[in-house]
């Protein structure tokens, strides 16, 4: 079926999930920060969207006990303002995002259904060890984030598939993220990092992101942090992780020297 | 072609846009040219608007998911006190970015928290100037902050 109106904008879950399930031809869009880029630019010519922005259950934000639920249409200006407390990583992923205009309209579902190799919450999703819950008419899936960003600008979703949200563990002790780009706004992110680690549980977690063709977990260095590993070790770990790519942003050998230099700093921040 | 409603400065209108018209493109067709584009890839903000009250960049917004929509515009915006200092300041130039800098401003000032430099420039970051060098539309955004607050 090809559609000729330009948008439908769906109220609940279950009509969005009809949409997409009888016309997958549609592009699901939800802040359109990004999906607009190649629109003005002459280098996606959608034939009609299926818009997010007026499904209710993917506005919510909820805690249950040590879990948090982030649905995939919040935006990263909510994200910055209401999960300070509960996800503090994230939150300051969130603050390095675009510009006020940006946050306002991106979210978090789009930056996992977009799964840019530089996507600012995918690193902090990789270090929570978040899990993406995605449904579709024939049901709900939960994908660990390892297995849901595949490669650069793919994901594990399925034609008839949206991401309804992702689901993380309340974590304690010290979190932080850091990101490098030629200016403080605006920034494509160049290489990020995000860790974590509570030494009274050995709870720890590490991600890394524009360094490889997604962003992705690394485990050896989560272990360092939670032993009381050197920097050292906890650098080397961090960097033999790293596959970059020369690109327009950056070259490879500048992004593996920026990740060691936010590695170094992020282990000093973490004690 | 679709039909799209908007409450476009409190008034109702419709605007056609295909798949590929941006909110920026349907409020210059409706005769509003206020809001300016430029880059069109969300880096300059000079196409700056409220939508549904949240400061956007109205070129990354496709039209036709804006139905029934409330689009606030430069033209929309009733700030004297900032068009005062503004013009004081010597912070409008060439002009060409006002229109995104006045509404991002009227948002900013519409915020709980008095302002400081800091935070007013981490909030305009998303809007460039290439003539002004930012303090003197900083120090107007600042001086209607501190005038308003009494």
């Amino acid at each position: 079926m090809i559609s000729t109106d330009g948008a439908v904008l769906p109220r609940t879950l279950a009509a969005a999930l009809a949409v997409r399930a009888d016309d997958p031809v549609r592009t699901v869009v939800a802040g359109g920060t990004d999906l607009m880029v190649g629109v003005n630019a002459g280098r996606l010519r959608p034939s009609s969207w299926l818009s997010l922005r007026r499904v209710p259950e993917l506005q919510r934000i909820e805690r249950h006990g040590s879990s948090l639920f982030v649905g995939a249409c919040v935006t990263f200006a909510r994200i910055e303002r209401e999960l300070v407390d509960t996800a503090p990583a994230l939150a300051a992923a969130a603050r390095t995002v675009g510009s006020v205009q940006i946050r306002n309209a991106a979210t978090i579902g789009g930056n996992l259904s977009t799964a840019s190799p530089a996507g600012d919450s995918l690193p902090v999703l990789a270090c929570y060890h978040a899990e993406v819950e995605v449904a579709s008419v024939r049901g709900t899936r939960i994908v660990p984030i390892g297995e849901f960003l595949v490669g650069p600008k793919r994901t594990d979703l399925g034609a008839d598939e949206l991401v309804v949200g992702v689901h993380l563990r309340r974590t304690t002790g010290e979190q932080a993220f850091a990101k490098v780009g030629p200016r403080a706004a605006m920034v494509i992110a160049r290489c990020s990092l995000a860790a974590r680690v509570d030494r009274t549980t050995g709870d720890a977690g590490v991600g890394i992101g524009a360094v490889a063709p997604c962003a992705l977990a690394v485990p050896a260095a989560a272990e360092i942090l939670a032993s009381g590993g050197s920097v050292d070790d906890f650098v080397a770990a961090v960097v033999s992780a790293a596959a970059p790519i020369d690109d327009l942003r950056a070259p490879a050998a500048y992004r593996h020297h920026a990740l060691a230099v936010l590695a170094r700093r992020m282990h000093g921040w973490l004690q | 072609m679709t039909t799209v409603r908007l409450q476009l400065n409190g008034e109702a209108c419709s605007v056609e846009a295909s798949p590929v018209t941006s909110l920026l493109a349907a409020i210059r067709q409706a005769g509003l040219t206020g809001t300016q584009g430029a880059c069109e890839e969300g880096e300059c903000g000079s196409c700056s608007v409220l939508l549904d009250d949240a400061l956007v960049c109205s070129c990354l917004v496709p039209a036709a998911a804006c139905d029934g929509a409330r689009v606030t515009t430069v033209e929309g915006v009733v700030a004297p006190d900032l068009a005062a200092a503004l013009a004081a300041h010597g912070a409008v130039q060439c002009g060409f970015c006002t229109p995104g800098f006045v509404v991002a401003a009227t948002a900013l000032l519409d915020g709980d928290e008095p302002l400081d430099h800091a935070t007013a420039a981490h909030a305009l970051a998303g809007n460039l100037c290439r003539c002004t060098g930012y303090q003197p539309i900083l120090a107007a955004v600042l001086e209607v902050d501190r005038a308003r607050r009494g």
